[in-house]
């Protein structure tokens, strides 16, 4: 029976949060040990859409998305190693029969721009003008020209790496299946036996964080479900902001961007069954066949293509869709970051950043409370 | 060489007229596209990614290498196609003009 | 009573004994197939107004192709026939389908898979340039559309079907360059015994030998390949090799139709949770299933080359026996004579498919070693080296991590033709096994979909 693994701060969850979580630990010269049931970033890290938008997001979201958005700019750079972040724009349309949408595309701008994003709102000839490709159901567009898309596969992995380099330890395929606080320690037992122990836990398990917050006495009701995905075959790259719709219907939610290799990235309309215990989830024929009606309404032109491969990933939601972040208030070290609720692609290094950074110094420039852990009661 | 595909055999059919890249051609009816554009030509597309023309690789539709696009801004399989009179093909890549034909 | 449906997919020798078996026991299946016409890949019917004879067209398979072609038209009016239609994906006990841009969802009691089956693909320098086809593709050319894919033609590769279609070629009048067996011509000695066991079909294979060499077609056995040659624009004009005896060759030529043996499209498997099982001797995953062909998801049936490669005869047997599976499972008797005198006969032919893999040998070596600038994946353009390089810098540990990271096998043909040496790329890297590095998983659909496509509820 080897040593257990000692270190400052123990991650449960290798996704986007506890990844780039563990590599600005690192920055902080704190030691880490990061913990990954499957492989880093498998999950809602490496099959959601990938884009990174701010513009949708709750206006308190956005000093975090602000800060998300800094690192994803820099990110070859602060990484080493390219995760295709290309920033295109972001556009959010409303379609005709919902024309009370734009009112509300306006409200949102004015409130943006006091955090500090400019949207620009499209109507009539100027959004025909620009995006020609735009079907005739779209009524107005909120354009974000300082967002864009990244991709998920890459992100995840690549952050990770660099924690890695940084000094970081990262176990893959260690599954921890007991978890408590023994004096100052949290000690985390994987499934084969092997032990973890560190005065500092952070829990970014997604949709299986309500597994490892119960054994601390918090109860966190977490969804699981899981987005319905596309892609084409590659097309000369002509498209450039991501787009999604913005209705209160999920069936017409659907979202769509293109690489520069090509390919369309399609995204939403119904969601697919998840089964988080086996680490599965379905995209089901019939969500598919709601997705290319509701995107060709968006762009009839998409009609041409063919999809060539669907998949999805399991998310966890809060029943408020709003994430959970900070410290628990009933475990002294404890600290939780998850809940995104399908949303958090785009915050993943914010969150990492200002994690550590509360983590290190005790303190954050980022308003935490409309995340406090606290809000559901207990 | 201006043919990558040899006929040996069935050359008494019928003629069918279509177009690449804007140059009137001619097969034969019961030709797949594949076999039609090959006939007058050596390849049908350009990769995407930079390394050259493609000829199609499996001719029984599961490589997809053989996807054309027609003047009118749609995809054809061409080995599962059959050729047609009329056809219009575009063996380049139409950049961002694919987008204009909604 | 419900009315019990039975699918079959799949229009070749299997999905037509297994058709024509279940129409026997009054059943009325559906049957779906992409083709225009039935008969498969390996019976392929040429279009309307092509005149050519059975016996041109399969030479010793004539009178079976003709018997199967004969049993579709006898049954064509008692089951629901739907060609030109993709079956792309399976979810909740329903076959969805696509055709003329409509899909529908169609429910089955039983579904019997016969997928049949593609060539396997080793990468080699140069084999994305036009002009490279696969060895079944060179067939297709000829049987469907009376061509040869160039003026000048290399065989390259190894299995029984290289020989075939070389000799199929040299009898159309097509000029065959040369056969370039990556197989050394002793492993077929050891290979004897096994194949021993269905004389004519070994038979066969030696009259294709005699037909080339009367021929005067170069015949090397114990090659390597070295590169194809040629440029962006035009294609190939040559191809490099090391012969047996270890000097390199080279040859020019227009045209190199490519592949080692054989790999089953077992996309619809998978998709329905099928549970697959690691095959050492061809070095392939392939789904699990009984010896009537019941796989392991509840109403899936596989047959012919789409369950495991054993040759378009053992697919008749394989497709009568899994809808003989199926019946039986719906509570319809069958013959239990009759049943085991086929389980009998596929024993031969799994034999005889034991004795091809001795023969001619996946050169798994090869995979493992192409060089670092080749084309693994056609579709994305992407190099051996950048496959490795996600097991190397990037820790990817077995082929769909690779595949995420990389993009070998995310392209158009989802892996059907770069899945296999990734995964021996793969392997090698990290020094494993080659099941280590695991299968890429299959993801809807099965092949590309356009967006075009409504649903249809009736």
């Amino acid at each position: 029976m080897s040593a257990p693994v000692q270190s400052d701060v123990a991650i449960i969850g290798g996704g986007i949060m506890g990844a780039s979580a563990a590599f600005f630990l690192r920055r902080h010269g704190l030691s880490v040990t990061l913990l990954e049931t499957d492989k880093v970033g498998r999950q809602a890290s490496g099959t959601n859409f990938g884009n990174v938008r701010r513009q949708g997001r709750p206006i308190f979201q956005l000093p975090l998305a602000n800060r998300a958005s800094r690192i994803w700019r820099t990110a070859r750079e602060l990484l080493g190693s390219d995760v295709e972040y290309l920033q295109s724009g972001h556009m959010r349309v409303c379609f005709s029969d919902r024309p009370e949408n734009v009112g509300a595309m306006e409200d949102y701008a004015t409130k943006a721009r006091e955090e500090g994003l400019d949207l620009e709102i499209l109507t009539g000839n100027t959004l025909r003008a620009r995006f020609p490709w735009l079907g005739p159901e779209v009524l107005a567009g909120s354009h974000s020209a300082m967002d864009g898309h990244a991709n998920p596969r890459l992100a995840a992995p690549a952050f990770a790496r660099a924690a890695i380099a940084a000094g970081a330890q990262v176990f893959e395929d260690t599954r921890i299946t007991g978890a408590a606080k023994i004096g100052d320690d949290f000690e985390l037992e994987a499934d084969d036996g092997r032990l973890f122990r560190a005065p500092v836990l952070l829990v970014t398990a997604g949709a299986w964080a309500g597994k490892i917050a119960t054994q601390f006495g918090e109860d966190f009701a977490i969804t699981p479900r899981a987005p319905t995905m596309s892609v084409t075959e590659p097309v000369p790259y002509a498209i450039e902001p991501s787009l999604g719709v913005m209705t209160a219907l999920e069936v017409e939610t659907v979202y769509f961007r293109q690489v520069e290799r090509g390919n369309i990235v399609i995204g939403g309309s119904t969601r697919a069954p998840s089964y988080p215990d086996e680490y599965r989830s379905y995209v089901l024929p019939e969500s598919t066949m709601t997705q290319f009606e509701h995107i060709r309404r968006l762009a009839p032109v998409l009609a041409n293509l063919s999809i060539i491969r669907v998949w999805t990933g399991i998310e966890g939601y809060m029943d408020d869709s709003l994430p959970v972040m900070g410290p628990s208030s009933n475990v002294p070290g404890l600290y939780h970051a998850f809940g995104f609720s399908g949303a958090g692609f785009q915050l993943g290094p914010g969150v990492g950043e200002t994690m550590a950074e509360l983590i290190a110094t005790g303190a954050t420039d980022i308003p935490l409370a409309p995340y406090s852990p606290d809000r559901f009661g207990k | 060489m201006t043919a990558r595909f040899q006929r040996l055999a069935e050359t008494d059919r019928a003629e069918v007229r279509f177009t690449v890249d804007g140059t009137p051609l001619s097969a034969l009816a019961g030709d797949s596209l594949l076999t039609a554009m090959l006939t007058n030509g050596l390849s049908v597309r350009a990769s995407e990614f930079g390394d050259g023309n493609r000829a199609g690789f499996c001719l029984m539709a599961a490589c997809q290498d053989c996807w054309v696009w027609t003047e009118a801004g749609t995809r054809l399989r061409a080995c599962s196609t059959l050729a047609e009179d009329g056809l219009a093909i575009s063996t380049q890549q139409p950049g961002a003009a694919w987008l204009k034909n909604a | 009573m419900v009315e019990k449906r039975v699918i079959v997919v799949g229009a070749g020798p299997a999905g037509i004994r297994a058709a024509e078996t279940l129409v026997a026991a009054g059943i009325r299946p559906v049957l779906i197939d992409e083709g225009r016409r039935d008969g498969g890949q390996i019976y392929r019917r040429q279009p309307d107004g092509f005149t050519r004879s059975y016996e041109t067209l399969y030479g010793t398979e004539a009178a079976r192709a003709r018997a199967v072609h004969d049993t579709f038209e006898a049954i064509r009016d008692r089951i629901d026939y739907r060609a030109e239609t993709l079956a792309w994906n399976v979810s909740d006990g329903r076959l969805w389908t696509a055709r003329d841009g409509e899909a529908e969802a169609i429910p089955y009691s039983a579904l019997i898979v016969c997928s049949g089956a593609t060539d396997r693909l080793l990468p080699v320098p140069g084999w994305n340039r036009a002009g490279v086809f696969s060895l079944g593709g060179s067939q297709i050319a000829l049987k469907a559309q009376a061509c040869s894919i160039g003026s000048k033609v290399v065989f390259m590769g190894s299995g029984p079907l290289l020989y075939l279609v070389a000799a199929q070629y040299v009898k159309a009048g097509a000029n065959v360059a040369a056969v370039l067996d990556t197989s050394p011509f002793m492993k077929r000695v050891r290979a004897a015994p096994f194949m021993a066991v269905l004389p004519d079909l070994l038979f066969a294979g030696v009259g294709l030998m005699r037909t080339l060499k009367t021929a005067g077609v170069r015949i090397a056995t114990g090659i390597t390949p070295v590169s194809i040659e040629g440029s962006d624009d035009t294609g190939v004009s040559g191809i490099r090799y090391t012969d047996g005896s270890g000097r390199e060759q080279h040859m020019d030529c227009d045209a190199v139709a490519m592949g080692w043996h054989l790999r089953p499209e077992t996309q619809l498997a998978d998709i329905a949770r099928c549970d697959f099982a690691f095959d050492a001797p061809t070095r392939q995953w392939l789904p699990v299933t009984d010896d009537d062909g019941r796989a392991t998801s509840d109403g899936i049936y596989l047959a012919g080359d789409g369950a495991r490669v054993l040759g378009a005869r053992c697919a008749e047997v394989t497709g009568r026996l899994a809808a003989m599976a199926a019946l039986s499972d719906m509570g319809i008797a069958g013959d239990p004579a009759a049943r085991q005198s086929l389980l009998a006969e596929k024993a031969r032919y799994r034999r005889f498919a034991q004795g091809l893999a001795i023969a001619f040998p996946w050169p798994h070596e090869l995979a493992a070693n192409v060089p670092d600038d080749t084309v693994v994946c056609r579709c994305e353009a992407v190099t051996a080296g950048t496959l490795r390089e996600t097991v190397d810098i990037g820790g990817a540990t077995e082929t769909n991590r690779a595949k995420s990271f990389s993009r070998v096998g995310m392209g158009r043909c989802q892996g059907r033709y770069c899945g296999n040496a990734s995964a021996e790329i793969v392997a090698a890297m990290r020094r494993e096994p080659v099941e280590a590095a695991g299968r890429l998983r299959t993801q809807a659909p099965v092949k590309p979909l356009s967006i075009a496509t409504v649903r249809n509820e009736a």
